[in-house]
């Protein structure tokens, strides 16, 4: 089953560049740069001294806004899940301003924090707290009660209850939520990087578009889009094994 | 009924049903060989333990699944590939349109065939209040409980007006009593229609309250083993449990299939035995 | 309304007054956000003299437009992978990455290609949306109980009738999800890509604002926008949460 699996991503993958090298034949180089010869320029530009420190921001405002995110997402949403009245009131309300176009606050979001790296962080906290919150909110809510009735016949302390019941019982649905967040405040970080600063990833993307340079362009796309997968590929291999542990 | 004026209605000669296996494991042989008579007319039960492939006989019947070997007929002609004009079936789970309301669900075959207006509500409107549907006919499945969405199953197989109704295990999800006042429903049901009826049970005292005829069969693969007569009166009910007999009868389906149940959950029979 | 829907408005007039009420006062000064009051009057004296018909219709046309092909698309696309068991094996890992990159950086490359007009945009919006609707597509058609074909069987309906009359009802309910999202990504999309870059559209508009230190106009449109979006998306929510309650065990 992996074997076949790898095959039709081998397959998937060839039929990409192919297809890609096609549209390359069709439209020019003045609208795409064929695969190898991007693959090129990636290694150019990750060798390149001069693009370090755009890198470096990004990694660096990615980061802190993971944090960020995670934690209070995570501990928002387990405080909330606990307390069932509380989770009935803002879930609804989480789950409605998660489905707005949020990039109409980008403006908002300037305005308050000015150009820089804390706009491009509050922006991709943005995106991924509150899937994570509404993550963990279900998580903590969704325990079969009946976990928690036998621990109590069981005589358990408060403090084991929750190293023994509670955790091991929400972290999967936790994780799944940490996934999700992880690639939303990729989203968020990187558009905040359009326009927030004068460094970053972002940053170089929108230099390339003003400039027409399309081989960069291609380049920074390639990067992030390989970034992206397999740091999502890592993560959905870990929660498919958290999840495979229950029933 | 006297033997010499029974019809055959349905039958299955020889019948066994084989699946090929999960994923290369050997084939699974699930039925037969069986033969099996069905008098026009008559209330059969088929009983046996887990596994047995009472299920698959019930869709042999029907003519949802085709047999590996053997025949069906029903009526004098082959089944083969589809369910035959004539038979319903009633299956074991609850299979009501939860997007339908109870009237909308009982006229569904009716419409899907293109029966007039007119008749479709003639035939509903009588199906619904026979099954005491009438003061639900225009809620919706989820909220009834499970034993009138049963009953909205029932309905909607009895518009088709069917010579031979096929029911698979159809109270196995209701609670005791409810199952119990089921049968009698059905009792009245297979008077006043006049249909042939085969039940799929695991229920001993339901097999033996319900029918002129018990089918026991062994585990899988699963074959006859005996059928016993009760000679009930047509016009039994639940209360068939005081007759005298009703215990003999079902004491000897236990002894059949006490033995057949062990050997489908993996025990044998103790040599020190109580 | 139930209580909790009551307490839910207390908590967002609550915070709303309490925002007005910093922001009268000078705390937060009217160069970074002006008073809700003010914002719900912009927003008002917008809609009503119509002076952003142009650029509401393009948004409103491109939304629509990206709406349908990613419904229609992700639906054909998961009856594909439905259908055919190798396609889903292939089809499987990819699904799963694909959410992880945000389309928005094909924005510059899709703009190359076509030039800057509704296509990338409409591109983009679909990209978004397309792949929610057809995970969900492939959910419904999952969830479609054996029972009912055998019921449809049993009744000898023909497969026109198997499939409109039984299996598309029953897998409707989580078919409906799917097309929930991709309303609420379509939007995202061609908002977030006239933000970027467009010569027109509501998004574009608000970057103008900001670009021009118009506040007014700016925070006008901003509760324009999420306020159409927020009202769509509940009620797409609610009903969607209804069927499923209805329709499903």
């Amino acid at each position: 089953m992996k074997s076949r699996r790898a095959l039709y991503t081998g397959i998937f993958l060839a039929a990409l560049f192919v297809s890609w090298h096609a549209l390359y034949m069709a439209f020019g180089p003045r609208v795409l740069t064929p695969p190898w010869e991007t693959f090129g320029n990636v290694v150019n530009i990750l060798m390149a001294p001069v693009y370090w420190p755009h890198i470096g921001e990004s990694i660096r405002s990615f980061s802190i806004a993971l944090a960020i995110a995670f934690g209070l997402g995570t501990l928002g949403g387990v405080a909330i899940g606990g307390w069932r009245a509380c989770a009935e009131v803002l879930e609804p309300l989480l789950v409605n301003f998660n489905s707005v176009p949020k990039v109409a606050l980008y403006p908002v979001i300037l305005l308050i924090f000015g150009l820089g790296m804390w706009a491009k962080v509050v922006f991709g906290v943005l995106h991924g707290v509150i899937p994570i919150m509404i993550a963990s909110i279900g998580a903590v809510r969704n325990v079969n009660p009946i976990f928690v009735r036998s621990a109590q016949t069981m005589h358990l302390t408060r403090l084991q209850m929750i190293r023994r019941i509670w955790v091991p019982a929400t972290i999967p649905e936790i994780f799944s939520g940490l996934r999700l967040g992880f690639s939303l405040t990729l989203l968020g970080t990187v558009f905040g990087e359009f326009f927030a600063s004068q460094r970053g990833f972002g940053f170089l993307l929108m230099n390339a578009i003003d400039l027409r340079d399309v081989r960069t362009i291609m380049a920074l796309i390639l990067i992030l889009v390989v970034f992206a997968v397999i740091s999502n590929s890592a993560l959905l291999a870990i929660d498919h094994r958290l999840h495979r542990r229950r029933a | 009924m006297p033997d010499a004026i029974r019809t055959v209605h349905a039958r299955a000669s020889g019948v066994t049903r084989v699946y090929p296996g999960h994923a290369g494991q050997e084939l699974v042989h699930a039925l037969g060989p069986v033969d099996l008579d069905l008098y026009k007319g008559e209330f059969l039960s088929v009983i046996g333990p887990s596994g047995c492939g009472k299920s698959t006989l019930l869709e042999l019947l029907a003519g949802l699944a085709a047999p590996t070997a053997g025949t069906i007929e029903f009526e004098g002609r082959p089944v083969q590939g589809q369910v035959p004009d004539g038979i319903g079936v009633v299956f074991q789970e609850d299979s009501s349109f939860p997007w339908l309301t109870v009237r909308e669900n009982v006229a569904f075959g009716l419409e899907c065939a293109g029966v007039d207006p007119t008749e479709i509500k003639r035939r509903v409107d009588y199906a619904i209040g026979f099954m005491g549907l009438a003061d639900f006919a225009r809620s919706y499945p989820a909220q009834l409980s499970g034993g009138m969405r049963q009953r909205v199953c029932i309905a909607r197989t009895l518009v088709l007006e069917p010579r031979l109704i096929l029911l698979d295990e159809p109270f196995g999800a209701l609670d005791q009593q409810t199952r119990l006042l089921m049968g009698d429903e059905l009792l009245r049901l297979w008077r006043e229609t006049g249909a042939t009826i085969l039940l799929i049970t695991h229920a001993l005292d339901e097999a033996t309250m319900l029918s002129d005829r018990v089918a026991a069969m062994s585990a899988r693969p699963g074959r006859l083993l005996e059928i016993i007569s009760t000679h009930w009166p047509v016009d039994r009910d639940s209360r068939i449990v005081e007759d005298e007999r009703f215990g003999a009868i079902t004491a000897r389906l236990w002894t059949i299939l006490r033995e057949q149940s062990m050997k489908a959950i993996g025990k044998t029979e103790s040599r020190v035995s109580t | 309304m139930t209580r909790y829907g009551w307490i839910r408005l207390v908590i967002v007039a609550a915070l709303a007054l309490f925002l007005e009420a910093l922001c009268r006062t000078g705390v937060i000064p009217p160069l970074i956000m002006i008073p809700p009051s003010e914002m719900l009057a912009a927003a008002w004296r917008i809609l009503a003299s119509g002076e952003m018909k142009g650029d509401f219709y393009s948004s409103l046309a491109n939304i629509c437009i990206a709406i349908i092909f990613s419904v229609a698309g992700g639906f054909l696309a998961g009856l594909a992978i439905f259908s055919v068991p190798d396609l889903r094996a292939a089809a499987e890992p990819l699904l799963a990455s694909y959410s992880a990159v945000p389309p928005i950086v094909f924005y510059p490359m899709l703009i190359v290609i076509f030039g800057l007009n509704r296509v990338p945009q409409v591109l983009l919006a679909v990209m978004f949306g397309f792949v929610p609707m057809a995970i969900h597509t492939i959910n419904g058609l999952d969830r479609i109980r054996p029972v009912f074909l055998k019921v449809g069987r049993a009744n000898r309906v023909s497969t026109f009738i198997s499939i409109f009359r039984i299996q598309l009802p029953a897998a409707a309910p989580y078919l409906f999800i799917g097309v929930t999202l991709a309303v609420s990504y379509s939007i995202i999309g061609v908002i977030s890509s006239e933000f970027v870059l467009s010569a027109k559209g509501i998004g574009h508009q608000i970057s103008y604002a900001y670009d021009n230190y118009d506040n007014r106009a700016m925070y006008g449109l901003i509760v324009l926008v999420l306020g159409i979006a927020t009202l769509l998306n509940t009620s797409l929510r609610y009903y969607s949460q209804r069927m499923l309650k209805r329709w499903t065990r």
